[in-house]
């Protein structure tokens, strides 16, 4: 028998998936917790591994660090949505508030070929860097960099490069995405500095870079369901895309044999 | 305890402070320093531990210069560092606002809000290089706030009388990470950058003597991995995680300063702890961390409690006459601005006479309301939308129409290893950047000088200190299969193997929670000689408690994340000594660090200079032993020291 901790009245049936590794078998777990409006999801599922620790039970692995919505780190699909009901808004900073006592809900890893998964709600991002890696960036030395006020930058430029910035690569727009399409992620990256002055040099070697690793990494390509952007906890907008694509052939037209 | 050399520097910690006027010391020290000559560089192979601000904009760097690096870090991705949720903004004395900022300026109000207990030296030389981090960050591409004119916007934060402070809305050091993380990511590209991704440092290996290696543990599989190299920088952040309670991420731990403490690396000023006043209250105690609102929410936001103990009126029903205005009150200079110690300590005296707000009482007001009068709303949330929709979120009150309430927490830690200018540490071989080392905010931190600092270490002194023990010293051939490696990763199996193996009954966490209450009550805020006396009586009681009852389940061979919190936390309760200790000598009040017995009338700090214008560093002697405490005296050449007036 499980040791409940009563932290409220809220009780909530929580399933879970549990899966060992990649390759192994996977399946939902039923437990329940109680829990109150202040909580947050994550804290909720503090309070599940802290009843199944000290019930001698493995706790379920879920990635998560800030708990500020920044990093990043958490990535779970709650009742069929990435980071869950709420619009803009991580897993970590989803509240109890949202639910009401007896509610069921269902815990998932990010779906996708792309981003297998490690453990439990646990999935390697790692498709991620290496898209990142093949052009998500200035070559400039330290050092070299000249007055930051010798290059003005329109404002209204700056904002729209600042918006795309915001992403904060959590993989969200992937899992929603019927396709486990990446062009959302790719095409933030692509636009703040196709935006912006610093990024001109390379603007074709990385526009050809990052969607050829893109591709090459086995995520699905883009046919206009804008489950990305609904479900992007930054609110990256789907004309990130359409300046990808514009990128992306202007690249082509210029540099490929 | 033992105090080595009292009122005296201590032999065994030569700073290496160049002589010569204040402005040209940096100068002049790199032009001394020896060179690594570009063709040699790929020669050396660097490991830098710690992908944040400070770890990625060196890694970057070395790599840039031909240096091979081998980088590390416990997060998928170099990019979620913690450095990326730091919020309000970086400093840079470029007087872009022409409101009379100078290097000089920075350097002064730095040491200064370090209450005189940083080294001048190194401060100097921070405020120098700030203004090459952001021309190095705004070609890079990282979008800063921008005027219509196309220039960069700055805004004054935390105790500044002057607009030295770039931002990126309330997302700077997520965009100032990325920024180093690009620069790491070309360098991976170029094959320049051998990225570890999910490896905890578990030891340090020092060979001869020299910091030549690292064991890590690889979170994924379970298998200890052996790394060596010619030298070994640590960017792993701070100890804020002791309080369980912080505004730390929750995997910010201080295993790697602490394994490196206890291979010779000696750690300075543990007890100063900075207590950030505008944080988001806790509600219940299963809280996993607090969240830290932007103090630049105080350049509009008036802070405030009701006159009256213990008044039930919600504050929209508290009329003007009856509030009380506390900060505008007793420091009309600075007001809602004072620096954050001082903020701090202000709301818990406040909430210490029973005028604190909310369930907890555990409280103040901040109001917006006067600032959306004035302003409009819509100018409020073009400043602060982002962070009053996290308050939002996680409170469930409107802002715009309630006043937020905050509460102080734990949130960033001014001591670390100790390190000399070139910033090595008492290992040579072994750099410290960014929060891991003590060096650049003395007793207390201001506000924007974090993303500074680390950014100060990594892109701008480490690759020219760094010579000094690459060019300088004759290093032999080390091999992973030396009796150094071997060793170390068979204690820090060992480790793992005890832990696992004590079967107890309480989960880590709770372990976790209770030392955090523990070092919060009795090292927090403000500390008492009998105090910090209870305390590690108490923390030696919690050690030998979780020692013999923790409970970690599950398979060392995979994914393990109860056995990676058990690990940091048998750390944190071993280092929580040391803290106390330390605590406990420095027998004054200085910035982050309040002892009630030394307070003027008027309850601000009092400083004792005659007696503790020094750095604490602490040596490990052996396991259950008192740690030896040695002395670097500070001495002020520029800086006239004073008492502290935000009045």
């Amino acid at each position: 028998m499980i040791q409940k901790k009563n932290h409220g009245d809220l009780r909530i049936v929580l399933e879970v998936w549990r899966q060992n590794g990649p390759g192994a078998p996977g399946a939902f777990e039923e437990h329940e917790v109680m829990a109150n409006e202040h909580m947050s999801f994550l804290e909720l599922l503090d309070v599940l591994n802290e009843q199944l620790v000290e019930s001698g039970r493995d706790p379920f692995v879920f990635e998560h660090d800030c708990r500020e919505g920044i990093c990043g780190s958490c990535s779970m699909t709650i009742d069929g949505k990435p980071h869950g009901p709420r619009d803009r808004t991580t897993a970590c900073q989803l509240h109890m508030r949202e639910y009401r006592n007896g509610d069921r809900v269902r815990v998932e890893p990010w779906r996708a070929n792309a981003f297998p998964v490690v453990k439990d709600l646990m999935t390697d991002r790692s498709a991620f860097d290496r898209i990142q890696q093949a052009g998500g960036y200035v070559s400039i030395n330290t050092g070299s960099a000249p007055d930051a006020h010798a290059m003005p930058v329109n404002k209204e430029n700056a904002d729209m490069a600042f918006d795309a910035a915001a992403c904060i690569g959590c993989g969200a727009c992937v899992a929603a995405c019927p396709n486990a399409s990446a062009m959302l992620f790719t095409s933030a990256k692509l636009s703040q500095y196709t935006l912006l002055p610093q990024g001109q040099p390379e603007r074709d070697q990385r526009a050809l870079g990052m969607v050829d690793q893109m591709d090459a990494e086995g995520f699905g390509n883009c046919t206009n369901h804008y489950e990305c952007e609904a479900a992007c906890p930054k609110g990256i907008s789907v004309t990130n895309i359409a300046r990808m694509n514009r990128e992306y052939a202007r690249a082509t037209l210029r540099r490929r044999d | 305890m033992t105090i080595a050399d009292s009122h005296a520097s201590s032999p065994r910690l030569d700073a290496k402070v160049p002589g010569g006027p204040m402005d040209e010391r940096w100068s002049n020290h790199k032009f001394d320093l020896k060179l690594v000559n570009p063709s040699n560089r790929r020669k050396f192979d660097v490991i830098v531990v710690g992908t944040g601000l400070a770890g990625g904009s060196a890694a970057a760097t070395l790599a840039e210069m031909g240096y091979n690096v081998k980088s590390f870090c416990i997060h998928d991705s170099p990019r979620r560092a913690h450095s990326i949720a730091a919020q309000g903004g970086i400093n840079a004395a470029k007087n872009y606002k022409g409101d009379g900022d100078s290097v000089h300026r920075l350097f002064y109000d730095t040491v200064k809000g370090g209450d005189y207990r940083s080294r001048e030296s190194n401060v100097h030389r921070l405020a120098e290089v700030s203004v090459d981090i952001i021309d190095q960050c705004v070609a890079q591409g990282v979008p800063f706030a921008r005027e219509y004119g196309g220039l960069l916007d700055n805004r004054s934060f935390g105790g500044a009388q002057v607009s030295r402070t770039f931002y990126a809305r309330g997302q700077t050091g997520q965009q100032l990470l990325l920024g180093a993380y690009g620069a790491m990511n070309r360098m991976i590209h170029a094959g320049r950058i051998d990225s570890y991704t999910k490896r905890e440092m578990v030891d340090l290996v020092v060979v001869n003597g020299v910091a030549r290696g690292i064991i890590v543990r690889n979170l994924l599989t379970g298998e200890y991995e052996r790394h060596a190299a010619h030298a070994v920088l640590m960017c792993t952040g701070g100890y804020g995680n002791a309080f369980f309670l912080s505004t730390n991420a929750k995997n910010s731990n201080v295993t790697a300063a602490w394994r490196a403490h206890k291979r010779g690396a000696f750690f300075a000023n543990p007890c100063y702890t900075q207590i950030h006043p505008t944080c988001i209250p806790r509600s219940g105690d299963y809280q996993s961390k607090l969240t830290l609102m932007s103090e630049s929410l105080r350049n509009d936001g008036r802070v405030w409690v009701p006159e009256k103990e213990g008044d039930p009126r919600a504050p929209q029903d508290i009329p003007e006459s009856e509030r009380d205005y506390y900060l505008e009150r007793k420091y009309p200079s600075f007001g809602n601005l004072v620096p954050r110690d001082v903020a701090s300590r202000n709301a818990k005296t406040v909430c210490d006479e029973g005028r604190g707000v909310g369930p907890t009482g555990e409280a103040v007001y901040l109001d917006f309301g006067d600032a959306i009068r004035r302003d409009g709303k819509e100018t409020i949330a073009s400043r602060y939308g982002n962070l009053f929709e996290m308050y939002e979120r996680i409170t469930g009150d409107n802002p715009y129409e309630i006043p937020m309430r905050i509460f102080p927490a734990v949130h960033y830690t001014m001591g670390g290893l100790w390190v000399d200018y070139n910033l090595e540490s008492t290992i040579p071989g072994l750099f410290v950047l960014g929060e891991a080392n003590f060096s650049d905010h003395g007793a207390n931190r201001l506000g924007a000088s974090a993303l500074m600092q680390g950014l100060a270490d990594g892109y701008f002194v480490i690759p020219a200190t760094i010579a000094s023990h690459l060019a300088g010293r004759k290093l032999e051939a080390v091999s992973v299969n030396d009796d150094a490696f071997k060793e170390a990763e068979a204690k820090a199996r060992e480790r793992a193997d005890l832990l696992l193996a004590c079967n107890g009954n309480r989960s880590v966490d709770s372990l976790h929670r209770e030392l955090g209450n523990t070092v919060w009550n009795y090292c927090g805020m403000e500390r008492t000689a009998e105090g910090l006396q209870e305390g590690i009586l108490k923390v030696r009681e919690l050690r030998a408690e979780f020692w013999s009852n923790v409970k970690v389940n599950g398979d060392p061979n995979h994914v393990n994340q109860d056995l990676e919190k058990a690990g940091r936390v048998a750390d944190f309760m071993e280092f929580a000594e040391v803290m106390f200790n330390d605590a406990l000598v420095r027998d004054e009040s200085c910035g982050g660090h309040f002892r009630a017995e030394h307070q003027t009338e008027e309850g601000e700090a009092r400083r004792d200079d005659e007696n503790y214008a020094h750095v604490s560093a602490w040596e490990f002697t052996e396991e259950q032993k008192l740690p030896t405490e040695h002395r670097e005296q500070l001495t002020f050449e520029e800086v006239k020291l004073t008492t502290r007036s935000y009045k």
